[in-house]
């Protein structure tokens, strides 16, 4: 399983940085997103992107693991 | 996609409202505008007739933490580069008074049939893809972290102290008599669509550059439907209370200068996507205790001060000298702070 970690990052590079993982083909993908606009965003692009996304609150508070998975 | 739709239709809808019961024209929601009426009330600028603390802005603010919060969604961070989301403010707020009105109120002067807007929403379509540029040359966007609860508290109870110093008019408080910032709907009703709409806002992640920005960069659509909301409400309100006007000349609170229009909106656009959302979107997260956006909105409240004491904003005659050479000097800045790390050797994404 790949990892990448974009906790912090404001729009749109949360999507720009999780795109460039799925167009390199590393996948299985966790990412680490924080709540708000970042979590809904990359569900929604992996979705658009034809992946299954399996969401688990972080050990933090305010972060999601989403995994991206291929359909 | 449905809610972004709904949420855009009610925005369009209350912005209609808010003029019919007072704003001036076309300014239902003008985050720029309001800004800088703000900034007037409260002295930092001396241009007696756009001062007033507008309470949609408070509404917009308190509306947005209310839902946040109700959601957990309340989180306060910051530290991603907060002196360049000063700067970003204030040069978007340059660049929206060269043009008169923020991205919301391109879309509301547009449904009036303001052509003048057109032009505007060229420039701002102009003004993202060179941040889109930005983006992908590898400009770093810095990661925010999380601060202290307590200050994320700062933002809201700074609306509230506005709030009560609205209610209250001390003497110190500056209230225009003439002009834009004499024309408002009542207080209640400005607040009440404030708040209605900042938690919408919140809910849905509206963003005027937002939109356009995902549908060049990674082909999603979604934001752009809050933007298209927006459009039809506002023509369908404008056309059935015959505010409807399909020109260039005899536009309220416009002007013709297509270049300077153009290039105005070209500084919010570039400005909006660097700094990662449009002036709404910065009220919106201001609210939701991200600190940098309450930079970014203290950049704006700076910079319409300063373009009101320098004469850098236009008015209904165009643009004045120093108000093109300021749109110009963003731009520069705005290339400086986009495409500086490419100056230095190699780029960095990340921090």
């Amino acid at each position: 399983m790949y990892k990448l970690d974009v906790i912090g990052l404001g729009c749109p590079h949360p999507c720009i940085e999780v795109k460039k993982e799925i167009d390199a083909g590393h996948l299985p993908l966790q990412v680490s997103v924080s709540v708000g606009a970042p979590r809904e965003n990359v569900t929604r692009m992996a979705k658009s992107s034809g992946l299954n996304v399996c969401e688990k609150p972080g050990t933090e508070e305010g972060v999601y693991i989403l995994e991206l998975t291929k359909a | 996609m449905i809610l972004i739709v709904i949420v855009g239709l009610v925005v369009g809808a209350v912005a209609i409202l808010l003029t019919a019961l007072g704003n001036p024209a076309n300014m239902g929601f003008c985050i720029a505008c309001f800004l800088r009426d703000i900034a007037g009330g409260l002295g930092l600028h001396g241009a007696g007739v756009v001062q007033y603390l507008r309470p949609e802005i408070i509404g917009l603010g308190l509306g947005a933490m209310i839902l946040a919060l109700a959601r957990g969604e309340f989180k306060v961070r910051g530290g991603a580069n907060p002196l360049r989301r000063f700067v970003l403010g204030f040069l978007m707020m340059i660049g929206a008074l060269a043009f008169l009105g923020c991205p919301l109120r391109m879309v509301l002067r547009l449904a009036a049939g303001d052509l003048n807007a057109l032009i505007g929403l060229f420039g701002f379509i102009a003004g993202i893809l060179v941040g889109i540029v930005a983006l992908k040359s590898g400009f770093n966007p810095g990661r925010s972290v999380p601060q202290p609860k307590a200050t994320g508290y700062v933002y809201p109870v700074i609306l509230v102290g506005l709030l009560a110093a609205l209610l209250l008019k001390p003497d110190f408080i500056r209230f225009s008599e003439s002009g834009p910032g004499s024309m408002a709907a009542p207080i209640l009703v400005a607040l009440a669509a404030g708040l209605v709409v900042g938690a919408l806002a919140q809910r849905s992640r509206l963003c005027m550059a937002g939109g356009i920005r995902d549908t060049f960069l990674i082909k999603d659509p979604h934001l752009l439907w809050g933007f298209v909301g927006i459009f039809v409400a506002a023509l369908v309100g404008n056309l059935i209370l015959s505010n409807f006007s399909l020109s260039f000349t005899g536009q309220p609170i416009a002007h013709t200068q297509h270049l300077w229009n153009f290039l105005g909106m070209a500084v919010v656009g570039i400005g909006a996507v660097l700094a990662g959302g449009c002036p709404l979107r910065q009220l919106i997260l201001s609210g939701e205790g991200d600190t940098d956006a309450v930079l970014t909105v203290i950049g704006m409240v700076a910079g319409a001060a300063f373009a009101h004491n320098f004469g850098l904003a236009a008015s209904a005659a165009g643009l004045g000298t120093n108000g093109r050479v300021a749109v110009v000097v963003s731009l520069v800045i705005l290339g400086i702070i986009g495409f500086g790390h490419r100056l230095g050797g190699k780029a960095s994404v990340k921090s």
